[in-house]
């Protein structure tokens, strides 16, 4: 990577001094934008994930000409996968590289970021503005110890997409879904329940929006391990089981990720599906981008390569989240994108007002529209033109409003791996036995004992 | 690395004391020159300790600390509980057995396969040089790049190795089978590195003694076991070596076949994921250091085990 731009303008002294040191060694051009460096208005560097990134610079574009002189944002990319993204911005932030300014933090990394000392906290009057109009859920997951140490950019969540034909009653709680699922199977009709089965972060989500949704949480903020606590854990675990091994169970569960679902549901296979509302625009996305309507199914609702007339998306529904208390809504596991301002950069008085241009309606509504990741803006979710991209709006919003988080700890990465490495393949699951191993496992993770798989 | 370096430090160290042993007294002009030389050499030294010593003495300090970058306050010295924790965990022991497998597995079957391009290399007399181009063409291929091409061949869908096995098998999402997978693109690409070790050891097989055994009676297996192998030995010990220890440390091609899931991980991916994924320097560095301990044990019972064939000990065996 090519010297930063922030660096070059700004950091006058001791590149300066650089110069001086380095000019036997640099060439005649570098040398020349030494003496050529204008005191134009401070750069912002913007680090953001990859997916997203056409968004995430036009909102950078759109930031600096509002700032009308004051600084300009840089739109930096970041990696495609989430854990080389977070390599990279820890290993700048410990090398104290001070052309960091923002951050495009995932939601999981703010008390992990916080407690390492490479987040900046949000100044009183900044964290006021942030919190206005922005929902409480994804809140949360900028915040650790009271304070505000990121704000919401973009969230996600999971609803219940299935198949009206099959299921003329969506099921309330797992159980029912469970149930329904094996009756399926007992017709011969398509029957499975998809889900995040492999052994990667998602299957930490689906194991933490069951076990919040039984009341249960993994740790708290104190670090006190409480998966163990009641039989919240063991209500999930025993439903992660059954899910994989009930009859008409995907074969595959133990490697799918949400792409698998959805490309079951399209492929006419499955019943059920926990996804995000992405695998709603692909299914009305022309092929090969998407699923061009899934597959054609015949009358009972079987998959079939004859042209039916019918096809997967004329059957294809929405509902809340299964429960896992009847009665008692599911409490599904958010992600998303936060900003934090990096405690290297020089200057964070302009970052946290650039945070909040970057977040502001107009660029949140062009992230949910065109990048397809919902808001965190609730006024949002009343914009006519949100709600026309996104028909299961008041579902993702219910959803969003009976959120969990991901457990809050600085530990949260390892514990991650410890979960879902004891949780795949979920068939293999022996919930009493499993909890049990686990707790012990995450009580060494959290103090930074041991090692990971 | 450990063993060039190694290499490096004995073949410095041994040309000084070969001329103190040979010059008994030395005049002024001798004495400035070797102080001249000394200056000369200095720089060079100097990096190499800079590069090379000081990176592996900090991992060393590392591994003696509690040390995670998430819990900055926390770090202290740990003394050999870093040690202990890897030591005693079952993902470390899991992590081994399965390097030890691809290790062994891996370096046999390039041995025979090896040997035999060897065989016919050495012996072909038309197209010589487009035959030895041919067969090191795997070698030429960045590990990366051939470890994804492999994995497109095994992924259900579009690969086309995946479409000749039954339908929907993932072979890559089973631990047996990612795991020959792993053996299988480790033993296409280096195969052709061991083959050009072991011609090179076939050079020094003279053609008049393979000659008077034929007349003697001697049929293909016999001169192979009784008379190619035994002369080859100290290159056989090169070959083997280096493989050995380039397998022990295998990490590219796991890393994209499988990422270490499903029980595919080989110790340098354990490393790896501690370090790099959850951020623990001092756990990190303890397992770096136990595999550069178990390189060189394995080093070390090479060369005890070939005796007289180690590199340095005959003229012959040097690479």
């Amino acid at each position: 990577m090519g010297q930063p731009l922030a660096t070059r303008r700004h950091g006058m002294g001791r590149f300066r001094a650089l110069c001086v040191g380095g000019a036997a060694l640099l060439a005649a051009a570098t040398i020349a934008g030494c003496g050529g460096a204008a005191a134009g208005p401070p750069v912002l560097n913007f680090y953001t994930p990859a997916d997203g990134a056409k968004q995430y610079a036009a909102a950078a574009a759109a930031c600096t000409t509002a700032a009308n002189g004051q600084y300009s944002i840089v739109q930096q990319t970041l990696p495609k996968s989430a854990d080389d993204q977070r390599l990279q911005l820890a290993r700048r932030l410990v090398a104290g590289d001070t052309a960091v300014d923002i951050m495009g933090i995932d939601v999981t990394w703010t008390a992990e970021f916080a407690e390492a000392g490479w987040l900046e906290k949000f100044p009183a009057d900044q964290a006021a503005q942030v919190k206005e109009g922005t929902l409480a859920g994804p809140l949360d997951t900028g915040t650790w110890q009271g304070d505000l140490w990121a704000a919401p950019l973009n969230t996600n969540t999971q609803i219940l997409w299935y198949r009206k034909d099959l299921a003329p009653n969506p099921p309330a709680t797992w159980d029912d879904m469970i149930a329904q699922s094996e009756a399926l199977a007992g017709k011969g009709l398509p029957a499975a329940i998809e889900v995040q089965g492999a052994q990667y972060e998602g299957l930490t989500v689906w194991f933490n929006t069951l076990l919040t949704s039984a009341g249960g949480q993994v740790v708290n903020e104190k670090g006190d391990v409480l998966i163990d606590q009641g039989d919240a854990a063991i209500k999930a675990t025993t439903i992660m089981q059954k899910v994989a091994t009930a009859k008409g169970a995907d074969p595959s569960l133990s490697v799918a990720k949400e792409n698998d679902g959805r490309l079951a549901m399209e492929a006419g296979e499955a019943a059920f599906q926990l996804n995000y509302p992405f695998v709603y625009a692909s299914i009305n996305t022309p092929p090969p981008d998407g699923g061009g309507g899934g597959t054609f199914i015949d009358s009972q609702g079987k998959a079939t390569t004859q042209n039916t007339g019918r096809r997967v998306i004329d059957e294809f529904a929405w509902a809340p989240y299964p429960s896992v208390i009847p009665g008692k809504p599911a409490t599904v596991t958010i992600g998303g994108l936060n900003l934090g301002v990096s405690s290297t950069s020089l200057h964070k008085d302009l970052a946290f007002e650039a945070v909040q241009c970057l977040r502001n309606r107009d660029n949140q509504l062009v992230n949910a529209t065109e990048g397809g990741v919902p808001p965190t803006l609730e006024a949002l979710y009343s914009d006519p033109s949100f709600q026309q991209k996104y028909p299961a709006w008041e579902a993702i919003k219910q959803s969003l409003d009976n959120a969990s988080v991901r457990p809050k700890t600085p530990a949260y990465q390892s514990i991650s791996i410890v979960l879902s490495d004891a949780l795949n393949p979920p068939g293999d699951i022996n919930p009493q036995q499993t909890v049990a191993g686990l707790a012990d496992q995450i009580r060494k993770a959290e103090n930074s004992e041991g090692l990971v798989p | 690395m450990s063993l060039d370096s190694g290499a490096l430090a004995a073949a410095t160290s041994k040309q000084p004391s070969s001329h103190r042993a040979g010059k008994p007294a030395l005049s002024e002009g001798k004495k400035a020159e070797r102080r001249l030389g000394l200056w000369l050499c200095a720089p060079a030294a100097i990096i190499m300790v800079a590069v090379t010593a000081y990176p592996i003495i900090y991992a060393v300090w590392l591994s003696l600390q509690r040390y995670d970058l998430r819990f900055p306050a926390d770090r202290e010295f740990a003394g050999l509980s870093n040690y202990g924790a890897v030591l005693s965990s079952g993902y470390w022991w899991q992590a081994f057995l399965i390097t030890v497998i691809i290790t062994v597995i891996s370096v046999a079957i390039e041995f025979v396969l090896g040997l035999a391009l060897a065989l016919v290399m050495h012996r072909t007399i038309v197209g010589r040089g487009l035959t030895r181009t041919v067969v090191l063409i795997p070698y030429g291929i960045v590990t990366v790049v051939a470890a994804f091409s492999w994995q497109f061949a095994w992924t259900p869908d579009k690969g086309y190795l995946a479409a000749m096995l039954s339908e929907g098998s993932a072979p890559l999402t089973g631990q047996a089978s990612a795991i020959a997978i792993i053996i299988l693109a480790e033993v296409w690409k280096t195969t052709p590195f061991m083959a050009l070790l072991l011609m090179a050891g076939l050079a020094l097989v003279p053609d008049d003694l393979l000659k008077a055994a034929q007349v003697d009676g001697a049929g293909a297996w016999q001169r192979l076991t009784q008379i190619i192998l035994p002369m080859m030995k100290p290159a056989i010990l090169v070959a083997l070596l280096f493989r050995t220890l380039d397998a022990f440390r295998v990490f590219d091609n796991i890393y994209i076949l499988t990422q270490g899931s499903n029980g595919t991980g080989s110790v340098s991916m354990l490393g790896y994921d501690n370090l790099f994924k959850a951020f623990n320097l001092g756990i990190g560095s303890a397992i770096s250091v136990l595999i550069f301990i178990a390189v060189a044990l394995i080093a070390l019972l090479f060369i005890k085990f070939f005796g007289a064939a180690a590199p340095g000990s005959e003229p012959t065996g040097k690479r």
